[in-house]
């Protein structure tokens, strides 16, 4: 029952993240091309069960809460071309970190 | 640090999008029923089957269409959790083999 | 000896000459009737929930949002139930967010890592949006990609890209084209393309029909 129970999650919109640049053998569904890039949370989604662990067969517990994460393109790509432009990216919570001052949503 | 080779968003070097479609061979259809009747039983999870796509080797990953890395991934994921063996598909596309080329 | 029997569906080659992998499909199919892991009802079954699944259902979805906007409401807040009061079985999605279009704002849809898509409500996806192409380009030139399909956002346009990596399915709610006040569902449903859905193109315009 205990793995099951909403603990609070870790970020809220707004909040400023980085994506940790790791990497290890497995499956991982967070995307190369966004791996140390600083963005924001756009929306908590919820608690899912991790996929990484679920591709070995495994039950995914405990949940992972789920994030909707925003992005400049400028930040992703380094361009400055079409400064509105955004990609969205969801990322659980074990692969994002706090960051502060970095970037800045047009 | 090594990229997957089904990581490719932002990889350079794509062409245009070809926007022609085919409709689907029957084989397609039952790969795509196999796969999602072994998904109904609980026999496989979709994570699964990704993982074992993303353990192919790189080059076949980059040939095959999609269907035939969707067979391929059912067949691996099927040995690997010895559901059927690779001998006994082999044995059975022998008989079968036989028989198209009867026809 | 069983055959997929589905002769109305494509063309298809002799047997003997399908690739290693299409081969292989049918004596998987036949192991696993066999060992009793799926039954042959199994595979029908699917066959006919994924036809009875198209874009259709995202342009009843849309349309119905473009005449009612309490349902639209309905639509964005709780995609799933927006489903069920059409009659659309969206059961089989774990998680689905509606993503609005506006004159300033353009949302486009990729799974870079697979080929995730919203296959209960809109059925199979098309072969360019599981191309190593649009995997590749979606993300870094997203403009690029519209442009290909006739969209041409300007300036000041905000361009969002979605990549689906995790279980949250996406649909674009495209933005009503001009002209079409008085207009009914069905007609307006006509506009409403697959590509609108996902969100390469806008919909169709009044006066294309």
């Amino acid at each position: 029952m205990g793995r099951d129970v909403n603990s609070p999650s870790k970020f809220k919109p707004g909040d400023r993240v980085t994506v940790k640049f790791e990497d290890r053998p497995g499956h991982l569904r967070t995307p190369w091309y966004i791996r140390g890039k600083s963005g924001w949370i756009e929306r908590v989604y919820g608690q899912f069960r991790n996929p990484e662990s679920l591709a070995f067969g495994r039950d995914g517990l405990p949940k992972k809460t789920l994030y909707l994460v925003a992005f400049n393109q400028s930040d992703v790509w380094g361009r400055t071309s079409e400064p509105k432009d955004k990609v969205l990216v969801d990322i659980y919570e074990h692969w994002l970190e706090s960051s502060v001052g970095e970037g800045t949503s047009s | 640090m090594t990229r997957g080779h089904h990581d490719i968003g932002g990889v350079p070097g794509a062409g245009p999008i070809d926007q022609s479609e085919h409709s689907l061979s029957d084989w397609e259809i039952l790969a795509d029923a196999v796969n999602q009747a072994l998904g109904a039983r609980g026999v496989k999870r979709t994570d699964e089957m990704r993982r074992a796509r993303e353990e192919m080797d790189s080059t076949a990953y980059r040939d095959m269409t999609y269907y035939e890395r969707w067979i391929a991934s059912i067949e691996a994921i099927l040995i690997e959790k010895k559901i059927i063996t690779k001998e006994e598909i082999d044995r059975k596309l022998a008989e079968f083999e036989t028989k198209w080329g009867e026809t | 000896m069983n055959e997929v029997a589905n002769p109305e569906h494509g063309h298809d080659h002799p047997k003997h000459e399908l690739s290693h992998y299409a081969k292989r499909i049918y004596a998987i199919r036949d192991l696993l009737i066999e060992k009793g892991v799926i039954t042959e009802k199994d595979i029908q079954c699917q066959i006919e929930y994924q036809e009875a699944r198209s874009p259709a259902n995202g342009a009843q979805l849309v349309a119905r949002a473009w005449v009612d906007p309490e349902f639209k409401a309905r639509l964005i807040a709780d995609p799933k139930s927006a489903c069920a009061e059409l009659g659309i079985d969206a059961s089989a999605i774990n998680e689905f967010v509606v993503l609005e279009n506006t004159e300033q704002l353009r949302h486009m849809v990729v799974c870079t890592l697979c080929s995730c898509y919203p296959r209960p409500i809109l059925g199979r996806p098309p072969d360019w949006y599981k191309s190593f192409n649009y995997r590749q380009r979606a993300v870094v030139d997203p403009r690029g990609v519209m442009r290909e399909f006739g969209l041409n956002p300007g300036d000041d346009v905000e361009v969002r890209v979605h990549d689906s990596t995790a279980d949250i399915r996406y649909l674009v709610l495209p933005l009503r084209p001009k002209g079409t006040e008085n207009w009914s569902e069905a007609d307006l449903a006509k506009l409403v393309t697959r590509d609108s859905l996902i969100g390469v193109m806008d919909p169709l315009d009044a006066i294309s029909e």
